[in-house]
């Protein structure tokens, strides 16, 4: 589904990965692990398409198709979903205005008839449900004083209604308590099947208690240093990142 | 008349004195009519044309008068004798029928900004709109004032006169809905606007202007607030090749209460300028501004914002917030607000601020699958909304979104 060669990215001049080489299948999830600014956030946004970052070498395809080459919108179209470590606050904005145009520009560019207010609502609803949330908080602006987990909760959300192949979570445990993440991991694990591939980033093995990896990669100095299983995950747990020459104060 | 040719001939004199504002002078630095004084005006005659009134959707007036380039049209309008005292009419109209209340009203308040354009309105006063509200009255149903500009193969002018009348514990909504049929040569309308609320007298005066590119649109608002009286406004700036607001609110009695708000929407190569002063002449009086402005292409905005403390208004509680939106890196927009404070005992804010769209924001909105484009309407449109939501009336709040709406996706 999602094949990375060679990826080299800059953020000015300055080089953040180099040379990353990564391949995920449909109906795996694959972890990548690593400390501080070893390049798990550039990577994410690299995928999702965020401007500021310059590729410089390699190439990323998806579904056989040049991903680099796509706005956006036409990636989310496609199915590339990112789960924010920072889910942005949108005033002014109500998170249902927010879904349905968000749901409707995806199906029109996927050929797929719009829905209207009540199908959307209905839609809405029934997914609130299943993700064992209140549909209260599709009245509200978009993360406007939504706590942690309601964040990360709405983005969860947002990635039932868009329906992707490929999702991408980046650091989503981060500033969440146990609760909360056990809530958010229950709803990523309800979209898990043959035809989705997941990409997790995160710093703690404790996520990944939760999200249970088929592979796990250790991303250090902008290259993968190591790839296992998930028992990989646990090691450096205990471990630590010293074994790749990174000094972490605890 | 001889009072009404007094104040026309004095009008006259005054403006061969002062003639148009030029950017020399502070008031006037940032809005440079050049280009109007460059062209000739002609007065423009009663319009016979046939127009189409187009109305605000979802405002139902109680009374409507239409104005087609400043001259009143009854043929269009609604407007229905009250047995309850109530006057809402051309101020031709109500000349002749109530002499002594036009007469004691007229040119009292707008003296004090005293600069050309306002003098010139009064060197041709002849037509505008009266509504007068006696003691008690409250009025439910908006006023609605329709000024259709339907411009001609030569440039005209008018200097349409707004007398607002509202006696102790009245109350009235009025609108002002200006815009253009059509192109044409240019059109400048030069109103000038007279409120006196009394005691406890509340008044909502909500003003869309959305006239085409070839329109010169000024405007001079006075408003004078009794104790306790009531005044929220708001101005929807969409069209005109050069605007400006200019609202001067005395807060002549303890306790009175303003509310001033407003959103700017320029492209091209607009010029949109909104100019407040707020005088707080009297103690416990609060005053709240937000105004907000989108602007794109070469356009301009300008926010001039003054409030006045006098040494006997203690208590005082003064907000005001200016923030612009600027789309392009050729947009600009000029603000200066002002505080001059003479007393010890108040509240005081104000700021001004100018940015793009928030990058993080645009992102977010377009992982989710919806473009540029639409992300850009969707964020522009509640940062325009945040100002909007100031309305106080639902259907007018609804009417200024809606029309708010079809700006950005034009």
């Amino acid at each position: 589904m999602l094949t990375i060669t060679n990826l080299h990215a800059s953020v000015g001049d300055r080089p953040i990965l180099k040379g990353i080489d990564l391949s995920i299948k449909a109906g795996e999830v694959h972890a990548i692990m690593g400390p501080n600014g070893s390049g798990k956030s550039t990577l994410s946004y690299i995928l999702a398409g965020r401007e500021g970052y310059t590729v410089t070498e390699g190439s990323v395809t998806y579904k056989g198709e040049d991903l680099l080459a796509l706005p956006p919108e036409r990636r989310a179209a496609a199915g590339v979903f990112l789960a924010f470590q920072y889910p942005v606050e949108i005033p002014g904005v109500s998170n249902s205005t927010f879904l349905k145009t968000a749901l409707n520009a995806v199906r029109r560019q996927r050929g797929e008839a719009e829905l209207d207010a009540m199908q959307f609502l209905k839609l809405a609803r029934t997914k609130c449900k299943q993700l064992g949330m209140t549909d209260e908080m599709l009245k509200r602006a978009v993360n406007v004083g939504f706590s942690g987990g309601e964040k990360k909760r709405n983005d969860i959300l947002q990635m039932a209604l868009l329906d992707p192949r490929l999702t991408i979570l980046d650091e989503t445990d981060s500033g969440l308590d146990i609760d909360a993440l056990r809530i958010v991991a229950d709803g990523v694990n309800s979209l898990r099947g043959p035809e989705r591939a997941m990409l997790v980033i995160t710093h703690y093995q404790r996520l990944l208690s939760y999200i249970v990896p088929d592979h796990v990669h250790v991303l250090a100095f902008g290259k993968i240093q190591r790839s296992g299983g998930k028992e990989l995950a646990l090691e450096l747990e205990a471990r630590g990142y010293a074994e790749f020459g990174v000094n972490e104060a605890a | 008349m001889t009072w009404l040719n007094t104040l026309r001939s004095a009008g006259r004199a005054r403006f061969a004195e002062l003639g148009f504002p030029k950017v020399r002078q502070e008031d006037w630095r940032f809005t440079n009519l050049g280009a109007l004084e460059r062209t000739l005006f002609l007065p423009a005659s009663p319009a016979s044309a046939l127009v189409a009134v187009d109305a605000l959707p979802s405002v139902t007036p109680s009374h409507r008068l239409v104005f087609v380039n400043g001259g009143f049209r009854a043929d269009l309008s609604a407007a229905s004798e009250r047995p309850d005292g109530v006057i809402i009419g051309s101020l031709a109209a109500v000349m002749a029928s109530h002499p002594a209340l036009v007469e004691a009203h007229l040119g009292q308040r707008a003296d004090d900004a005293g600069h050309g354009p306002l003098a010139l309105n009064t060197a041709h006063l002849a037509d505008g709109a009266v509504l007068y509200v006696p003691k008690g009255v409250y009025l439910d149903k908006p006023v609605e004032l329709v000024m259709i500009g339907a411009g001609g193969h030569e440039p005209l002018s008018w200097h349409p006169r707004l007398l607002v009348v509202l006696e102790e514990r009245a109350g009235a909504t009025l609108i002002e809905h200006h815009f253009s049929l059509g192109d044409g040569a240019a059109t400048f309308s030069n109103g000038v606007s007279e409120i006196t609320l009394g005691t406890g007298a509340r008044l909502r005066h909500y003003k869309a202007q959305r006239e085409n590119a070839a329109a010169f649109h000024l405007s001079t608002l006075s408003g004078r607030l009794e104790h306790d009286a009531c005044y929220e406004g708001f101005l929807l700036t969409l069209g005109a090749r050069l605007s400006r607001n200019e609202v001067r609110l005395v807060l002549a009695g303890p306790g009175a209460e303003a509310k001033l708000s407003g959103a700017y929407l320029l492209r091209g190569e607009q010029l949109g300028d909104t100019t407040t002063v707020i005088d707080h002449a009297s103690p416990r009086c609060t005053s709240q501004q937000l105004f907000k402005g989108v602007i794109d292409d070469k356009a301009q905005g300008v926010f001039q914002g003054k409030v006045l403390v006098r040494p006997n208004a203690q208590k005082t509680d003064a907000r005001q917030l200016s923030r612009a939106l600027l789309l392009s890196d050729d947009a600009r927009i000029d603000a200066k607000p002002e505080l001059e404070i003479h007393a010890d005992d108040v509240k005081c804010s104000h700021g001004a601020t100018a940015g793009d769209l928030d990058e993080d924001a645009m992102f977010y909105l377009r992982a989710r699958g919806i473009d540029r484009d639409g992300a850009r309407a969707l964020l522009i449109g509640a940062y325009v909304n945040e100002a909007i939501a100031e309305i106080s009336s639902e259907p007018v709040r609804e009417a200024f979104e809606a029309l708010a709406d079809h700006w950005l996706r034009s």
